[in-house]
């Protein structure tokens, strides 16, 4: 139940993004979620593409620090409470969230949102003990 | 290997051949160096007066201002008819400094050129990819020469072409690389992005010379490439490389050619002669050369001599790989600061890569010290405080053992340039 991740080590100055997505383009590369975290001096890109092994190929040829993780996508019911709900069984289960950010599109009537743990096996077992509902790479592509 | 067996001279004899040398040295450039016979009439000093080594202390030094204010001829001993060939090093302040030799000259070059090799463990089977400028460098032809009269097969590459250097390298088998020990990097990681492990290869000893690098990049390289990696030090105005080298055996320190190069070192700030293993500014009186003589020139370059036998069977002094030059050395706020202590600091760290550029700039009456790391494969984290912790820690490194803060900014993978021949450390942004 993980999904693959590609993160983008940028500097800050302008344009670098746009090198970043004109690749993605001219490489039919699909973004499907992204988060942009950043710092005084860089930032780092997180993306979620429909082909995430052909993207870090085509990125690494561009000399572009790049590297995949794994983070679990999680389906939040879309009303008051849901992510806490989420929330409640990794905090009995001491597992720590490195970050999180949402997902484009929704699952049916429910939020989707991408976690980042230190554990994302231990996280993803958690999880379905709990009866939230993950979605898998496959299925996430196709929304 | 010991190319020649002056170089296991006893001490007493060394000496006694070194003074007979200086005598003639003295005579030889009072008689025909305009500039020496006044530099030494006004120091009161006839060739007559030098009567022991320690004489030597009386003559005054030349410097690289001298140089300049007699290029570009000034200083030849000989007629430019008996001048066989000039060379210059790049100024990178206003005119280059001119050298010239004789055809006897080159012969010694070459000589001192065939012990360098043979120290680093090279034979005449070996075959030298000479990665070295050809050119008014000395280093390309410096190489060459020495590695024809030790009888190996030369390449001569030159410098650059790096996709070509790995194909050579490949393809001829090369046995022996000479070249800047930063570019020897970045011809390895070319050969990797080819897919080719020089360590595969049949390279096995790097001659790395004319830029100051550190124990860990030694280290670095030489696992990477699995190499034996050689330090060689020379600068152009006492002959070129070839002035001394490691040997293979201890690899602790380079032998000083003394029977051809007397060597001392000073304190840059007194001019006086320090004791053995006391840090200070080297100065080279050159014994031997015909067109190009000089008499205790400060190269400007900081280490210590080691006078204590080696295991290789040389009795020549080793002098320390050299630590930086006395301007290359970066004053931050006041604290004194050599691109290779940055280098050894950064290496200390796994993954992090030897390309580096140091920035230096003042904002309002404050020097501000930027280091440049590349984020390679190795060290990206997609947790930005795993990245920020490095940067953090590396800035501690610096403070607590260079004795000034820096800044560290990381940057993206190859955005610092590479060198094809000596490697760009420094960029001072500072108008004082």
């Amino acid at each position: 139940m993980l999904v693959k991740q590609l993160s983008i080590f940028l500097e800050n100055r302008s344009g670098r993004l746009e090198e970043i997505t004109g690749i993605l383009e001219r490489n039919d590369i699909n973004i499907r979620a992204l988060s942009l975290a950043d710092t005084s001096d860089f930032g780092i890109l997180r993306l979620i593409v429909n082909d995430p092994d052909k993207a870090e190929k085509v990125l690494k040829k561009n000399l572009i620090a790049v590297s995949i993780n794994n983070v679990v996508a999680v389906v939040v019911p879309d009303k008051p409470g849901g992510l806490h709900s989420i929330l409640i069984p990794l905090r009995d289960s001491g597992i720590n969230i490195e970050y999180m950010y949402a997902f484009l599109a929704k699952h049916k009537d429910d939020a989707v949102i991408i976690f980042r743990f230190e554990n994302p096996e231990s996280a993803v077992e958690v999880l379905q003990n709990a009866g939230v509902t993950l979605i898998s790479s496959d299925e996430l592509l196709k929304m | 290997m010991i190319w020649n067996e002056v170089e296991k001279l006893p001490r007493e004899e060394l000496r006694k051949l070194q003074l007979e040398r200086l005598k003639k040295l003295v005579e030889w450039v009072y008689n025909r160096v305009p500039f020496y016979r006044k530099r030494l009439d006004e120091a009161g000093v006839k060739p007559e007066d030098i009567k022991s080594l320690e004489d030597i202390q009386r003559i005054p030094f030349t410097t690289k201002d001298d140089l300049r204010d007699n290029y570009p001829f000034g200083l030849f001993a000989v007629d430019l008819e008996d001048v066989v060939r000039i060379h210059a090093s790049s100024g990178t302040t206003g005119k280059p400094t001119v050298v010239g030799y004789t055809k006897q000259d080159i012969e010694l070059w070459a000589e001192v050129m065939a012990r360098t090799l043979a120290a680093a463990g090279a034979t005449k089977k070996d075959i030298v990819q000479n990665a070295y400028g050809y050119g008014l460098f000395t280093g390309g032809l410096g190489l060459h020469y020495g590695a024809e009269r030790l009888g190996a097969t030369v390449i001569p590459m030159s410098g650059g072409n790096t996709q070509k250097q790995v194909m050579l390298m490949k393809d001829f088998g090369s046995t022996v690389l000479a070249s800047t020990p930063s570019y020897s990097l970045n011809i390895y990681e070319v050969a990797k992005e080819q897919g080719i492990d020089i360590k595969e290869l049949p390279l096995r000893i790097g001659v790395f010379g004319a830029e100051p690098w550190s124990e860990n990049m030694r280290r670095d390289i030489e696992e990477k490439m699995g190499i034996d990696a050689i330090d060689i030090y020379g600068l152009s105005e006492i002959i070129g490389p070839g002035v001394s080298s490691e040997c293979v055996e201890a690899k602790e320190g380079l032998h000083v050619f003394e029977d051809h190069f007397l060597v001392e070192v000073i304190n840059p700030a007194t001019g006086e002669v320090l004791p053995y293993n006391e840090k200070g500014e080297l100065v080279f009186t050159t014994l031997t050369k015909q067109a190009f003589p000089l008499l205790r020139y400060r190269t400007r370059d900081i280490t210590w001599l080691n006078p204590e036998p080696c295991k290789c069977g040389r009795t020549t002094v080793r002098m320390a790989r050299v630590a930086g030059r006395t301007d290359d050395m970066l004053i931050i706020r006041g604290v004194n600061v050599f691109p290779s202590q940055i280098e050894h600091i950064l290496l200390e760290y796994e993954g992090v890569s030897p390309h580096y550029l140091i920035v230096v700039d003042r904002v309002g009456a404050l020097d501000n010290m930027e280091v440049q790391i590349e984020v390679t494969e190795d060290i990206f984290s997609d947790e930005i405080k795993k990245l920020e912790w490095l940067a953090r820690k590396i800035e501690n490194d610096i403070k607590d053992l260079v004795g000034v803060s820096a800044k560290v900014k990381l940057v993206e993978p190859k955005t610092i340039e590479r060198s094809v021949g000596k490697a760009k450390r420094v960029i001072d942004k500072r108008k004082l």
